[in-house]
């Protein structure tokens, strides 16, 4: 287990040194921030100043080497734009993210994990075919432009919800959280459920298939054959069993929520990293784009860490050791 | 009569149409007898024993016929009463250990469903009963056992929990369908030997399902020989070991190792058993039997009954065909 964690532990740095290699090399390449950031009509002298205070005179080893060092100091460099910390800019993004990847993930699972039991409990049946239809619409039509439809619907149309921002927020622990006002929880709707859809289609699919496949194994055959009623051998054996990948998968899923909520969080305009990031992106804002790419590989990391960990905690048979 | 098999017709709709896999099968095992069902694979033995349990694969289903368990038809009984009977009434043991205990439960859940499932018993009780199954079917250290998860147990062990698991509620049958096959030869023989002392102390009946007739020879009281969804003979153990009048009986026990002469090669019979979907006109062991005439090439042969038994054979073999 410690041998686990250890090998995990560097192979994490590794990623990190050559994430920040190429993010760094490639934010170089989006074009020269000064050209956005600069009055037009500034000096040529009151240009090369700010060339100099940014430290963009310097050659690009060098400043991915100043880069480097102040990182491992846990300082990520300065934004251009708001002159503040660019990880505590992205930090104070974070919560906003968070509460909307947690909550679509919450959609996903409540909503797809008892449409997969069922579609899985009578392939073939209508709500099986009508199911695994809509599935397919879920994965295949783009996320902004259901994004946008879900704000013509509930928003524009039915006036039932906001159509964008965060709404009012509550501190929790000192950070502020939107799901904890009912204003702010129905201006979380929307995007989760945007964001959700998905990934609720892949935990139906999911769930259908184990499902479909678990209830013809012989430990189900055994467990009818002891007289076990068929809902405690849904709930109890069948469920148990699909649970372990379900969770897996929606471990890797959720680090992808929390990086490429970029698209709904610009529809819905909610202030979260994705949000920030695009701003950054428009006015070549390097140490918050270089921020963000570093944070968000560490998150990963993190995720993938935790979610072997619970693996290792769900499935007796990796937590208890092999066979005898 | 324990059970009473009575005309049994089993068919799997396909989209060619029914594909008929049991025909009229007529089988009855007494109070705490042990039968011995034989046949090679394919004969319909799993589809038998899984139609008596009301577990038929979907969309298969019982077209004809009766079962009839202690007077009750069990093909007339509803999903509730059926459910109530089995693992209670009647149990029933399958072929891979490894795959019949859920690998995610520990046995002492998937042993204490099987009591509380049926009767309402406090848990020190409930536990204390599983233990003691446990025991009896000769698991050491019991107690350690019960809070294992399969996988933490061998091939033989697993068996042996789920034998004891079947044995919870005291049942008046128990059916199992190749349970030895996948184990070796030696755990083989100890487990047949304590499940016939167990049973016989417990008055209970036992149908063993094999292709091995070797296995049956040891255990049962009476065998009934199994070929292409038909009973073809049935009778006294020694009786169709010694004398069987159907001639793919008479194959089965050449092709036994133990029953060749030394120094003679195993006798194999010929070919192979139809499938359901393509079965000869006549009697459906005709293409591959030696003594076939006429007669078992148009007709179906009706069960012929003997002093002790009954054969389904225009040609069975006799005293001087065994000489
Ligand atoms: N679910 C099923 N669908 C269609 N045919 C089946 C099914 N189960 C069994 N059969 C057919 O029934 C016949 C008997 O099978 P089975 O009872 O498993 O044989 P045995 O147990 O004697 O080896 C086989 O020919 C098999 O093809
Ligand atoms: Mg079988």
């Amino acid at each position: 287990m410690l041998q686990f964690l250890v090998r995990r532990l560097l192979q994490a740095v590794g990623v990190l040194a050559v994430m920040s290699l190429l993010v760094f090399v490639g934010v170089f390449a989006i074009g020269n921030p000064v050209d956005v950031m600069i009055d037009p009509a500034a000096s040529e002298a009151e240009r090369q100043a700010a060339i100099v205070a940014l430290g963009l005179d310097q050659p690009m080893w060098r400043q991915y080497l100043t880069f480097v060092g102040n990182a491992l100091q846990g300082d990520m460099g300065k934004s251009f734009v708001y002159n503040q910390s660019a990880s505590e800019l992205i930090l104070s993004r974070l919560p906003a993210t968070f509460e909307l990847a947690v909550m679509a993930m919450l959609i996903a699972v409540a909503i797809g994990l008892p449409m997969g039991l069922w579609a899985g409990l009578k392939p073939g049946s209508w709500a099986d075919r009508l199911l695994m239809t809509i599935s397919i619409f879920m994965f295949s039509l783009p996320t902004f432009w259901v994004g946008l439809l879900l704000i013509m619907g509930f928003a524009v149309t039915l006036g039932w919800l906001p159509s964008g921002g965060r709404g009012e927020t509550r501190e929790l622990f000192g950070v502020p959280f939107a799901f904890l006002t009912w204003d702010g929880f129905q201006h979380l709707l929307l995007p989760a459920f945007n964001l959700a859809l998905f990934k609720l289609a892949l935990v139906l699919r999911m769930v259908r298939g184990g499902v479909r496949e678990q209830m013809t194994s012989d430990y189900v055959a055994f467990a009818r054959a002891k007289g076990v009623s068929e809902t405690r051998i849904v709930f109890k054996h069948v469920l148990r069993n699909i649970m372990l990948p379900v969770i897996t998968v929606m471990g890797l899923e959720f680090g992808n929520i929390l990086a490429f909520a970029v698209v709904t969080e610009s529809i819905y305009a909610w202030p979260g990293m994705g949000k920030l990031l695009i701003n950054a992106i428009t006015v070549l804002d390097r140490p918050v784009i270089v921020a963000y790419l570093m944070i968000t590989v560490f998150i990963f990391i993190v995720i993938n860490l935790i979610v072997d960990l619970t693996y290792t905690l769900l499935d007796p048979r990796v937590r208890t050791g092999g066979a005898k | 009569m324990l059970l009473e098999i009575k005309n049994l017709e089993v068919v799997f709709p396909m989209r060619q149409g029914d594909l008929r896999v049991l025909h009229g099968i007529d089988l009855a095992v007494e109070k705490g007898e042990i039968l011995g069902l034989v046949g090679e694979s394919g004969s319909g033995k799993s589809v038998l024993s899984k139609a008596v349990m009301g577990l038929l694969a979907k969309p298969g289903r019982a077209s004809g016929g009766e079962i009839l368990f202690q007077g009750q038809d069990l093909l007339k009984a509803d999903a509730k009463a059926l459910r109530s009977l089995r693992g209670n009434r009647i149990a029933m043991i399958f072929q891979d250990p490894m795959a019949t205990l859920n690998p995610v439960l520990r046995i002492d859940a998937q042993m204490l469903e099987a009591v509380q499932g049926h009767r309402k018993m406090p848990s020190a009780e409930a536990r204390r009963l599983c233990i003691e199954a446990l025991r009896k079917v000769g698991i050491p250290a019991p107690e350690e056992r019960f809070l294992n998860y399969p996988h933490q147990l061998s091939g033989g062990m697993r068996q042996r929990i789920a034998i004891a698991t079947a044995l919870l509620n005291d049942p008046d049958l128990i059916l199992a369908d190749e349970a030895t096959t996948a184990l070796d030869v030696t755990i083989q023989a100890q487990i047949l030997s304590e499940m016939k002392a167990l049973c016989r102390e417990s008055g209970t009946a036992l149908v063993w399902v094999t292709h091995d007739l070797a296995v049956v020879s040891g255990i049962a009281d009476r065998i009934a020989v199994m070929y292409a969804g038909r009973i073809v003979e049935c009778g006294p153990t020694q009786e169709v070991l010694s004398r069987p009048k159907h001639p793919y009986t008479q194959g089965l026990l050449d092709s036994v190792p133990s029953a060749a002469q030394r120094g003679q090669d195993l006798r194999q019979i010929p070919g192979l058993m139809p499938s359901p979907s393509a079965l000869p006109p006549g009697c459906a062991f005709n293409p591959r039997c030696l003594r076939a005439k006429e007669a078992c090439r148009s007709n179906q042969p009706v069960m012929t009954q003997t002093p002790t038994g009954a054969f389904a054979c225009f040609n069975p073999l006799s005293e001087g065909d065994r000489a």
